[in-house]
């Protein structure tokens, strides 16, 4: 029974902490797929070139962690701005396929390009001494790391529905997420804020991508592997929604974690069941506001 | 328009829709040391061509459709390597069946849906399958495919060779008999009936067509068709993988389509004819990049050839005639 109790505890954490990143890195994906509609593919690609910089800048530049983290949001933030200047505003409002087609093909490039530098194994993570250790609480170890990343993303999700919730800002992108064109009329830019959020967006994934380095491997096929879990994520929590997708995140993390636990043989077999699931049981997903 | 065409014309095979034919017959005989390219490419087009007629015509977007696809391949591959069935032509029979019979009972799910849920469920449905042809390795073979596939001669006559010559020619025939079947199906009422639910879905309710039990119909049917693609793969290659069911062949299908144009039948042959030669022209210059090339001919055709290659070369015509 106390091995039970042990195991089930174990499984509780570990899904967290995997559920945590994967809210992190989706995020990004469900307000900015409310907002404009846009079948961005390609989401997974921010957090792949944010779980490379956090790599390279340990191992090459010596970089502090915190530092290395920060790095990561901001670079990847920083370079969307550029893709949706250049890129994306081109298929703004082009029809749904050329938006599968558009972000299919960045996905390909990036592949291409993250093995041209990275090579095709995967990137182990060099940790700073502070987090490797084992992290002692009610008798049991865990490890320090993935404290760390459940306590980290509880800040910054705190941090974030505190902005969409409380801030100008946040006011302004619900009311886009609502009614776009009623936003625009009543004078607020919405194409300026849908770069901004968008830009927050990839620099979340970025910085979630970084923080999950070690739970989900940093490979050049990452943005298509993954990509399946960021959509399940948004789908079932509802497209749009800022809270759905972070109880869709947690029951993901937990179930595959339990899954891998218990009965490795079936794979994600029982993810996909759920999701088939909840899919029919509520088509918006759990907080969705269309579909 | 090039949509609206079925309500002016008669299906009578104008001159150009003979070239595929053509230039497929030309291949066999001036190319054949690309036979198995040939076969690879004539079966995609099979496959874009049953996603045409759900995704072009009906509007149903599917991430998934590499389900049918795939267990096409497995039944086939299965029912061969394990249970010892090895005539080509009750392959096909019953991999088009469970494909059918797949079809059937996901369309009655994903058919309730709309969108984004839709296309979720629909990856869903086609991850799941990856997962079982992935872990049930007793039967698929797992990671490591499915070997020991054997294929008797076609009734008993032409026997699969090693130039791939049979099975060209087999594939050949079997997507023409498809493409003259989904030809009569797009200009028939059906046809039309399922482009109108893809423009006005309310509309077309409103004036009395049984929109949901139309789109199962189609979309049962298309599933049968990948199927039949699958069971085709199959019996080219001998071999089963895991690169025919899942996500990743799914996107790519779509990609084959949206390239060379959707709902426009031709556009399911020019994509991945497009896309597979240039991905074996890659492969062989640039094994580790060939990726890098592919997405930057996507991104072209996205930024500058709305439409796909086939939309190009209507735009082309329309201006040319407005000239006049």
């Amino acid at each position: 029974m106390d091995s039970f109790l042990s195991a089930v505890v174990s499984v509780l954490f570990y899904g967290v902490a995997y559920g945590m990143v994967l809210y992190v890195i989706s995020v990004g994906l469900s307000i900015t797929m409310g907002m404009m509609g846009i079948a961005n593919l390609a989401h997974g690609v921010f957090a792949m070139s944010g779980g490379y910089i956090l790599v390279t800048a340990l191992a090459k530049f010596h970089i502090p962690f915190p530092l290395a983290l920060a790095l990561s949001f901001f670079l990847v933030a920083f370079v969307s701005v550029f893709l949706d200047r250049l890129l994306y505003k081109h298929i703004y409002a082009a029809p749904e396929l050329e938006q599968v087609l558009f972000s299919i093909a960045l996905i390909f490039i990036s592949i291409a390009i993250a093995r041209l530098i990275f090579g095709t194994l995967q990137q182990p993570v060099l940790l700073p001494e502070y987090l490797k250790d084992q992290f002692v609480l009610f008798g049991r170890d865990f490890p320090t790391y993935r404290v760390f990343i459940i306590i980290f993303s509880a800040l910054l999700i705190a941090a974030l529905w505190f902005g969409v919730e409380n801030t100008k800002w946040g006011a302004m992108v619900r009311a886009t997420v609502d009614n776009r064109a009623m936003a625009q009329s009543i004078g607020i830019n919405t194409k300026l804020l849908f770069s901004i959020t968008f830009a927050v967006g990839s620099g979340l994934a970025g910085l979630g991508g970084a923080l999950g380095a070690e739970i989900i491997a940093i490979q050049p096929t990452y943005p298509f592997e993954q990509l399946v879990f960021f959509l399940i994520v948004v789908s079932v929590g509802g497209l749009g929604s800022l809270k759905g997708p972070f109880f869709a995140a947690l029951l993901i993390g937990i179930l595959d974690t339990a899954c891998k636990y218990w009965v490795p043989e079936i794979g994600a077999f029982l993810i996909y069941i759920v999701t088939i699931g909840i899919l029919l049981w509520r088509p918006l997903g759990l907080m969705g506001k269309r579909a | 328009m090039s949509k609206l065409i079925g309500f002016q014309t008669q299906p009578r095979i104008r001159k150009y829709e003979l070239l595929p034919w053509i230039l497929a017959i030309v291949v066999f005989f001036v190319l054949p040391e690309y036979l198995s390219l040939g076969a690879q490419i004539l079966t995609y087009i099979l496959f874009a061509l049953s996603l045409d007629l759900i995704t072009g015509y009906a509007g149903i977007v599917t991430l998934g459709h590499a389900a049918f696809f795939g267990v096409g391949a497995y039944t086939c591959g299965i029912l061969s390597a394990k249970f010892g069935i090895t005539d080509p032509i009750i392959l096909l029979f019953v991999s088009a069946i469970v494909c059918a019979l797949l079809g059937f009972s996901t369309g009655l799910v994903i058919l309730r849906t709309q969108k984004l849920t839709q296309l979720m469920l629909t990856l869903a449905i086609a991850a799941l399958c990856f997962e079982v042809a992935n872990k049930a390795t007793t039967i698929t073979g797992g990671a490591d495919g499915l070997t020991g596939v054997v294929i008797s001669p076609i009734l008993g006559m032409f026997k699969f060779d090693f130039l791939n010559k049979t099975a060209y020619l087999w594939c050949l025939l079997i997507l023409f008999i498809f493409w003259y079947v989904i030809r009569r199906l797009i200009y028939s009422p059906f046809g039309i009936a399922l482009t109108g639910i893809k423009e006005n879905k309310q509309r077309m309710q409103a004036i009395g067509v049984p929109v949901t039990s139309f789109l199962l119909k189609a979309y049962t049917f298309a599933a049968m068709v990948a199927g039949v693609a699958g069971a085709l793969i199959t019996q080219t290659n001998q071999f089963v993988g895991l690169n025919v069911i899942g996500f990743e062949p799914s996107g790519e299908i779509l990609v084959m389509l949206i390239l060379g144009g959707v709902g426009r039948m031709y556009g399911a042959f020019i994509g991945p004819l497009v896309f597979l030669v240039a991905q074996d022209y890659l492969a062989k210059q640039f094994p580790e990049y060939w990726n890098l090339g592919i997405g930057l001919m996507l991104l072209i055709v996205v930024m500058f050839a709305k439409g796909g290659i086939l939309g190009v070369i209507d735009k082309f015509f329309v201006k040319r005639s407005l000239q006049k």
